[in-house]
């Protein structure tokens, strides 16, 4: 993979003309979004750029400690920004940390043990934070989810534990739904690849240069490796968070206390 | 004594649910009366530790109740809860899955017959049932453990009078010949004293 291409200041600036059309169509149909867009363009601007440094300053120095210490930055505020979907589930921070602490290290883990990446910056950066990006959306989608369904079934839960159920035993069908719906995008989007979207890696790599079968190859083994990371950590966050909603004696806790 | 209760104070959302609660229910069956409010429900979910008070004492059969085994306690004291729950899944499954937790033997037919359903209800979907019928089938799932104590919370409240009369027989049978005590809420008095050789009036 050494190609490469060079993109232009003026380039970036042309296509916000795309974005002048978005906040143009917001505006003559009221969608009441021109000012999202303002600011969705603008922390996109910073925050890439930013990113874009702190990975040269990454692959310049070619350390793999930086890239663990960067690696478990984007863990850390992964599970800040999840635990504001997960609202309805209490405490939810510590089971999202471990969730994706847990997928991150293990899918990076074994894809470097396969041999399919070398643990250079390089490989470990890009691919690292789309494994950590999509077991953060996985993970806030299942507690979202299982914050949902625990209210729900709360009557149920609660005739269950009174047949002397454990509350595993009790949220047990209220768990498997939750981490259905953290895993079903990623499976249906993989069903779906190449037929109705292309994927960003394979977007990406033929717009560099690269040749079609690389692509397609590339793209492969991220999907592959995502869906890992994802029932990773769509398991790992329910199954250590349906617990914050029972007491040691079996009983569910009270709404909101 | 069955239960005894010292006191028992329980608060929810910065309100007293019970406050000073005393009360004493023997072996045999109590029918629980009072107004909307009152924390009838609440008191039969102290009972099998559902929740546990928050001032006060309670005792089950002379052991302070929060030294029993939540899940044992449950298995022995039954609570069928006002609004149906059940599983998904048909009848019979919600049956086998409440006798196995129990570790006990299933008689679907028999112990469909004591909740007042026939044996065509075993492959019935719980979805498919009328309010009526789930509330059965719940008494029939909570039988299926075959419970020492049943807390039935208002057993006959999506029932007409026919329903009613072979859930009312049905109870009484279980209370003399299987010897299960029983604590009922009921908003009915006449039920109440048809049930109870105890009534228990809780205040406002």
């Amino acid at each position: 993979m050494s190609t490469s291409i060079h993109i232009a200041p003026w380039q970036v600036a042309a296509s916000l003309v795309l974005v002048a059309l978005a906040a143009a169509i917001s505006f003559w149909q009221q969608a009441d979004l021109e000012r999202d867009i303002l600011v969705a363009t603008g922390r996109s601007i910073v925050q890439l750029t930013l990113v874009g440094y702190a990975i040269k300053l990454i692959f310049d120095a070619d350390t793999i400690w930086l890239v663990l210490l960067l690696l478990a930055v984007m863990v850390f505020f992964g599970a800040i920004t999840a635990r504001h979907r997960a609202a309805k589930v209490p405490d939810s921070f510590g089971p999202l940390l471990i969730a994706l602490a847990l997928a991150g290290a293990s899918t990076l883990g074994l894809v470097v043990a396969l041999g399919i990446f070398e643990p250079t910056p390089r490989y470990l950066v890009p691919v690292g934070g789309m494994v950590i990006g999509n077991a953060m959306t996985a993970s806030a989608v299942a507690l979202n989810r299982l914050g949902d369904e625990m209210g729900e079934a709360r009557a149920r839960i609660e005739a269950t534990l009174s047949l002397g159920a454990t509350a595993r035993e009790a949220a047990a069908p209220t768990v498997r739904r939750s981490l259905r719906s953290g895993m079903i995008t990623l499976v249906d989007s993989t069903k779906t690849t190449g037929l109705i979207f292309f994927p960003g890696t394979m977007v990406g790599m033929l717009l560099a240069g690269a040749s079609p079968t690389d692509a397609v190859r590339l793209q492969l083994i991220l999907l592959y490796t995502l869906l890992g990371s994802v029932s990773i950590s769509a398991l790992t966050a329910t199954l250590l968070a349906y617990r914050h909603f029972f007491t040691p004696a079996a009983q569910l806790r009270e709404p909101g206390v | 004594m069955l239960f005894e209760l010292r006191e028992v104070g329980l608060d929810r959302g910065g309100r007293a649910v019970l406050d000073r609660f005393d009360a004493r229910i023997e072996e045999g069956s109590t029918a629980i009366v009072g107004p909307s409010g009152a924390g009838k429900s609440t008191l039969l979910r102290l009972l099998n530790r559902l929740a546990d008070p928050d001032r006060g004492a309670i005792e089950f059969r002379g052991r302070p109740l929060d030294s029993y085994d939540p899940l044992a306690l449950r298995r022995q004291v039954s609570l069928v809860p006002q609004l149906p729950a059940l599983l998904e899944g048909t009848v019979e499954s919600n049956l086998r899955y409440a006798a196995e937790l129990a570790g006990e033997e299933l008689d679907v037919e028999a112990t469909l017959a004591r909740a007042g359903l026939d044996l065509s209800f075993a492959e019935r979907e719980v979805s498919q049932l009328s309010v009526g019928e789930q509330q059965r089938a719940m008494l029939a799932r909570a039988l299926a453990q075959q419970p020492e104590v049943l807390l039935l919370d208002e057993p006959t409240s999506a029932l007409d009078h026919a329903a009613r009369d072979r859930i009312e027989a049905a109870l009484a049978e279980l209370r003399r010949e299987q010897e299960v005590s029983i604590v009922l809420v009921s908003h009915d008095p006449e039920q109440a004293r048809r049930l109870g050789d105890q009534v228990l009036e809780m205040p406002a």
